[in-house]
């Protein structure tokens, strides 16, 4: 029998949110929409025993009040309502939450489902169909309950899975030609291009044998690009031409990754560097106790087709390679970094198969607070950038740094030692995953339903609870988390140099009907795989109870160098580790051409004012406190300066700063650098500018290069592109020019590819795109400096030289002017202002630091001041600069390496001495008038704005989101 | 002797750490234990003080603190009454305080539930600072035993999406007369403002309550998250006394 149990709000009050959100779509005039929650029980169960569960689990008693029902629908359901809930397969936390629970009232129910229905006054049928579509539901992962195909449903197992019975599939491939191949891998989604069909076939045909699905599924799943970074780590044909068609470069490329980004960080040698591109994520040291490890990932394509849940289980996803790293690590901070589209297009203009941006800013951002919130990781910094491009795909980066004792950073893997699979049960979710991220979007990509899914943070929260309690009792000597490719990655991987036996019947399921193909490559989420003695079995078990999360024992370690898997008895795979590890490396070409800068000028106005504020509110500079605010960023108790804060005013900082150990002074600054628009002029400027803000923005709060490490993460389009995949070669190149000229080494990182989407046959692709994570350990937490301005009076400098490069500059963006110089890492003196001004900083000379990036000096100066509800005058012909610059260029220019910082005048004969045979310069001073004023020369004013409107300038563009 | 804090955490607990290190700084013996544990083999009568700390406890997903504040009714409600009629001090934080208010042991220890935390107004989790404001002296009744020694206003931050203080208006009234509304929201003079100074709509500004007693508090702000001076944002311009690590302070001083 099932039960139906309708909760809603004693006050019942229409949603606001969701009506402004329909007024949106351009529908007028006076209705109403109310949201309830609606969960089914399935199960012999009396009426009082639903009441009991209604009433002590499911209202909240002084606000709520419920009704109850047997069937799916009343007699005569009602057509203004409709009922959403989640497709078979997806798993939903929130029925997890509610079985248990039920399960402490000492009551047994089958099944349980739980929906949203959404009762609407005033809308037609057909508008109530369009606004489901395009505000309430995503098909992938929800349907509508129609009271036609539901009304009939007697069980709620209807929802779930067949019965599986076991049958070998083995695949043909020993007599199939060419043709054949290529439909093999793309009937089978399986990404394999014609050329490693072949060399699969050729080594079939060697054991005289055809392959099982779950042997083609393993190889593709481990030679996917998202596993095997075939891009990267294969071969490139690179040549470079200038304007007239000559050739100027011309090489062969063996291995992108290990030329260039790799091999900075060899070359730098830092022996601080622990473990760098190699486990899970970059492990550096932090103190005498404890290393620190970061890795950021990239959750684009889930994040497109379902932005909530892509985004979630994208951060999910990197909290378990924190958690798998060495011996497992404690996460304890995220940092989130979004590309968008502006969101201003109207419904009707969006091409078919995509979401609204507003749709993925909501989703994500919220995928992001929901998931890290619930566990307990402080979200502290990030970015949000804005381009049209950014439409049908936009990226999301997800970042997590952890804390790991020196003993426990590195694995251990011996023959003999049990394989453990814990966390999440194994359901359908994601099958396809990591083979789908290696294609191209395009409108049949809605078909892979499965290939999306959505997160559930408090099973990873209980994960992480179970795994550092068994680490710190030394019950186990290696794990890996499972992300693309489920089990297959994760066992085969792990187990790679000696050779492993799983039984795949032993994997606990969500429900049955897997195949041992579907098992062995589900993408399920919130699940660790771990290498253990058998010795520590009971223990293990007694901890896991405990923390309530699943564990079972799956397999063995072997010394037979193979792959082998079982499916009760059967053998369903076997297959040579040295094969399925070692990447067939396929050629590429790359080429880029060389453009001449042009020079170009705009109009000198006699005023800026109206300009600078123009700046400060467009999307990439305004405040994006609301973004942040989202996130529970305090939480573990070590923020230490957060990125954006203030009660009353708004202050930003260059870097979040953290102490991961209260027990120590030792802190660690966060930060990052990401700026596509210099891609479209020249990729190699772009990653070397990209480096520079990252490293400005560690030197702002108070940190040094030489405890400063970073991470790359490569978002672009095709690589099968050559002009892409060159410039793809040129910010490589520039990589690792950079690295090793600042002495930064590159600890961990990755590549997304293929971010492009094709609308009726014309292709978008994203700017490629390069962002750098920085972090930096400082010794004490009582030296790190605030950016916004301290006291009146004291004086302000400018550090770095300011040149005319206004190409992608927000200011020429913002006039949309293509043309002009772009900015460049000036290997003479950059890095020799990052260390003197941090030994300034260091030795207290500085009272607050904020770098000059997006909006050049005008909008720092700005930002200083909303700050900190102080005021500054500036002069423009102090600043050090190129000659006859024009007043816009010294304003708004976006060269690199600078910083405005202000010192006491007390200081400021010590300050000028740090820094002496630098460029840098007095150009003003803090004011108590509550207003910004730049002068272009004693007499002429240029910029003249009262503090409250350049704050309201920056905080009012996002109103729409707050 | 320090005095022995339990500080209970379970599935989705996540201030646990750093409330349990507050109370040790703030000088106390602490032990950290999950719900399970506690149930198989722990016994409440050892400890003089119970923290509930903040998190998602079970995801929040039948609405926040439920499930937990289910589980301690089924399984602790003697015990928690003799510890209770002990005199032993109770604190709830964030989570913990939704726990507290949804076993009915706050407002009147009668493990009825009659106030409620619900859904922000801005229908959504924000971490934001803000001002509270203690009752002025004589305003209030029941012993102050957890904001001893701290000026009236104070700087706490909040982050959570469910903390808007909500009864009908008898309980309200009753808690309001008998001095049991201990913390509002407030802007920096002391007075009643609306959001974000208020950032989730409470009625009557109510930030924190006390059982009759005072000895029980639950609380939305997050004390541990401001027990150093750096937690604070704006130390960098104005240093202030960790407002926070005081109330660990007067929980554990009350056992002295």
């Amino acid at each position: 029998m099932i039960w139906r149990i309708d909760v809603f709000s004693k006050a019942e009050v229409p949603s606001r949110g969701l009506i402004s959100q329909i007024r949106d779509l351009g529908l007028k005039g006076d209705f109403k929409v109310f949201c309830r929650k609606v969960y089914f029980v399935e199960g012999e169960n009396s009426q009082a025993e639903i009441k009991t569960i209604a009433e002590s689990l499911l209202i909240d008693s002084v606000t709520e009040k419920y009704t109850c029902q047997k069937g799916l629908f009343p007699e005569k359901p009602d057509s203004s309502e409709i009922i959403i809930t989640y497709n078979p397969g997806v798993s939903d936390p929130v029925a997890l939450s509610f079985e248990k629970a039920i399960r402490d009232l000492n009551l047994q129910v089958k099944n349980t489902k739980i929906a949203r229905l959404y009762k609407f006054d005033g809308l037609a049928p057909d508008q109530i169909k369009n606004i489901s579509i395009q505000l309430l539901y995503n098909p992938l992962i929800e349907h509508i309950l129609e009271y036609g195909k539901a009304a009939h449903i007697e069980s709620l197992d209807e929802f779930l899975g067949q019965k599986y019975q076991f049958e070998l599939v083995s695949i043909d491939i020993l007599n199939a030609g060419d043709e054949r191949l290529k439909d093999i891998s793309n009937d089978g989604c399986l990404s394999l291009s014609l050329e490693e069909m072949r060399i699969i076939k050729e080594y079939f045909a060697k054991h005289k044998r055809n392959p099982t699905d779950c042997e083609l599924e393993t190889i593709a799943t481990l030679w996917s690009e998202h596993c095997g970074h075939k891009t990267f780590r294969g071969l490139i044909d690179y040549e470079e031409k200038n304007k007239a068609g000559e050739t100027i470069k011309k090489t062969s490329i063996n291995n992108l990754l290990k030329s260039t980004v790799m091999k900075a960080t060899s070359e730098i040698n830092s022996s601080n560097c622990v473990s760098v591109f190699h486990d899970n994520s970059g492990v550096v040291e932090f103190d005498k106790d404890f290393n620190i490890c970061f890795k950021v990932e990239t959750h684009n394509h889930p994040s497109s087709l379902e932005p909530y849940g892509g985004a979630s289980t994208g951060i999910g996803g990197v909290i378990r390679d924190i958690l798998g790293t060495g011996q497992a690590a404690k996460p304890f901070a995220s940092v989130d970094v979004f590309c968008f589209s502006p969101w201003h297009i109207a419904y009707d203009d969006l091409p078919i198969g995509l979401l609204h941006p507003k749709r993925v800013i909501k989703g994500v951002i919220g995928g992001v607070r929901d998931y890290g919130n619930r566990m307990g990781i402080p979200t502290v910094a990030g970015a949000v950038l804005f381009d049209e491009r950014f439409l049908g795909n936009p990226l999301v980066y997800c970042g997590t740094l952890g804390l790991i004792p020196k003993k426990k950073s590195f694995k251990k893997v011996d023959k003999g030692d049990l394989v453990f699979v814990c966390g999440a049960k194994t359901g359908r979710d994601g099958i396809h995953g990591a083979t789908f991220s290696s294609k191209e979007l395009d409108e049949k990509t809605v078909f892979l339903t499965s290939a999306v899914q959505i997160g559930n943070a408090i099973e990873e929260k209980k994960l992480t609870e179970a795994i550092l309690r068994a680490r710190d009792l030394n019950l186990f000597n290696a794990i890996t988390d499972c992300g693309a490719g489920g089990l297959s990655s994760a066992v085969t991987e792990l187990a790679g140099e000696h050779g492993v036996r799983v039984s795949l019947e032993k994997v606990p399921l969500k429900y049955s009907g897997l195949s041992y193909t579907e098992i062995w490559i589900s993408e399920s989420q919130e699940r660790m795989v771990f290498f253990a003695k058998k010795g520590n079995l009971k223990k293990l078990q007694q901890i896991f109870e405990e923390e309530d999360v699943e564990l079972t024992v799956i397999g063995e370690v072997t010394s037979t160098n193979k792959l082998e898997l079982f499916y009760q008895d059967n053998k369903v795979c076997e297959l040579d580790m040295s094969f399925v590890l070692d990447l067939p490396k396929l050629k590429k070409k790359a080429s880029w051409l060389i453009e001449k800068e042009e020079e170009v000028y705009v109009a000198d106005k006699t005023n800026y004012s109206e300009d600078l504020k123009a700046l400060l509110s467009s999307p990439n500079i305004a405040c994006k406190d609301w973004v942040l605010r989202q996130y529970d960023h305090e939480v573990q108790a070590g923020s230490a300066l957060k990125s954006i804060y203030g009660i009353e005013n708004l202050s930003v900082s260059d870097a979040a700063v953290v102490r991961p150990d209260l027990k120590s002074d030792k802190c660690v600054a966060i930060s990052c650098g990401i700026n596509p628009f210099y891609s479209d002029i020249d990729p190699y400027w772009m990653s070397a500018l990209a480096m520079d803000e990252a490293l400005r923005n560690i030197v702002c709060v108070g940190g040094s290069l030489k405890n400063t490490y970073i991470l790359d993460n490569f978002c672009w389009g095709s690589p099968q592109d050559e002009r892409a995949l060159g410039g793809l070669v040129r910010a490589a190149y520039a990589a690792y020019d950079f690295s090793t000229y600042f002495g930064v080494p590159f600890i961990s990182g990755k590549d997304s590819l293929y971010n492009e989407y094709s609308v009726e046959d014309k292709k978008i692709s994203i700017p490629g795109t390069l962002l750098i994570s920085g972090f930096s350990v400082l010794d004490d937490w009582e030296k790190i400096i605030s950016a916004n301005l301290k006291n009146e009076g004291n004086f302000l400098y400018i550090v770095g030289f300011t040149k005319p490069q206004m190409a992608a500059s927000a200011y020429f963006r913002q006039l949309k002017i293509k043309d002009g110089f772009i900015p460049r890492v000036d290997k003479l003196i950059a890095k020799k202002i990052f260390e003197k001004l941090s030994d300034a900083i260091n030795k207290e000379l500085v009272l607050s630091c904020h770098d000059l990036s997006e909006g050049g000096l005008a909008v720092a100066i700005a930002e200083m001041c909303i700050g900190s509800n102080l005021g500054a005058n500036i002069f423009l012909e102090a600043v050090p600069q190129d000659k006859d610059m024009h007043n816009y260029e010294i304003l708004f220019s976006e060269s690199p390496t600078r910083f405005i910082v202000e010192i006491a005048k007390d200081k400021k004969e010590k300050f000028e001495k740090e820094l002496k045979g630098l460029p840098f310069s007095l150009i003003g001073c803090v004011s108590k008038e509550k207003k910004l004023v730049m002068y272009a020369s004693e007499k002429e004013e240029i910029i003249n704005v009262n503090l409250s409107d350049l704050r309201d300038a920056w905080t009012k563009t996002f109103e729409e989101f707050r | 002797m320090k005095p022995k804090v339990l500080i209970i955490r379970t599935a989705g607990t996540n201030c646990d750490k750093e409330t349990e290190y507050a109370f040790r700084l703030a000088g106390a013996e602490t032990q950290l234990l999950h719900i399970n544990h506690i149930k198989n083999e722990g016994n409440l009568s050892e400890y003089k003080i119970i923290a509930v700390p903040g998190g998602f406890s079970y995801g929040d997903d039948l609405g926040a603190g439920k499930i937990l504040a289910l589980e301690l009714m089924l399984w602790f409600k003697d015990e928690l009454k003799n510890f209770i009629d002990k005199g032993s001090l109770i604190i709830g934080i964030c989570n913990g305080f939704q726990v507290l208010v949804k076993t009915g042991i706050l407002p009147d220890l009668d493990f009825k539930q009659k106030a409620t935390l619900t859904f922000n107004d801005s229908a959504r989790f924000e971490d934001r600072w803000v001002y509270l404001r203690k009752p002025e002296i004589g305003e209030q009744k029941p012993e102050n035993i957890w904001l001893k020694e701290l000026p009236e206003i104070i700087n706490l931050p909040v982050a959570h999406g469910e903390g808007k203080f909500y009864a009908e208006k008898d309980i309200l009234d009753k808690i309001e007369n008998n001095g049991q509304v201990v913390l509002r929201y407030t802007d920096s003079c002391g007075k009643s403002a609306s959001y974000p100074l208020n950032p989730n709509g409470s009625l009557n500004d109510i930030a924190g309550i006390t059982d009759i007693t005072g000895k029980i508090f639950g609380l939305m702000p997050h004390p541990e998250r401001f027990m150093f001076e750096h937690q604070w944002p704006s130390w960098k311009e104005r240093v202030l006394e960790p407002f926070g690590l005081q109330i660990f302070k007067n929980g554990v001083e009350y056992f002295k």
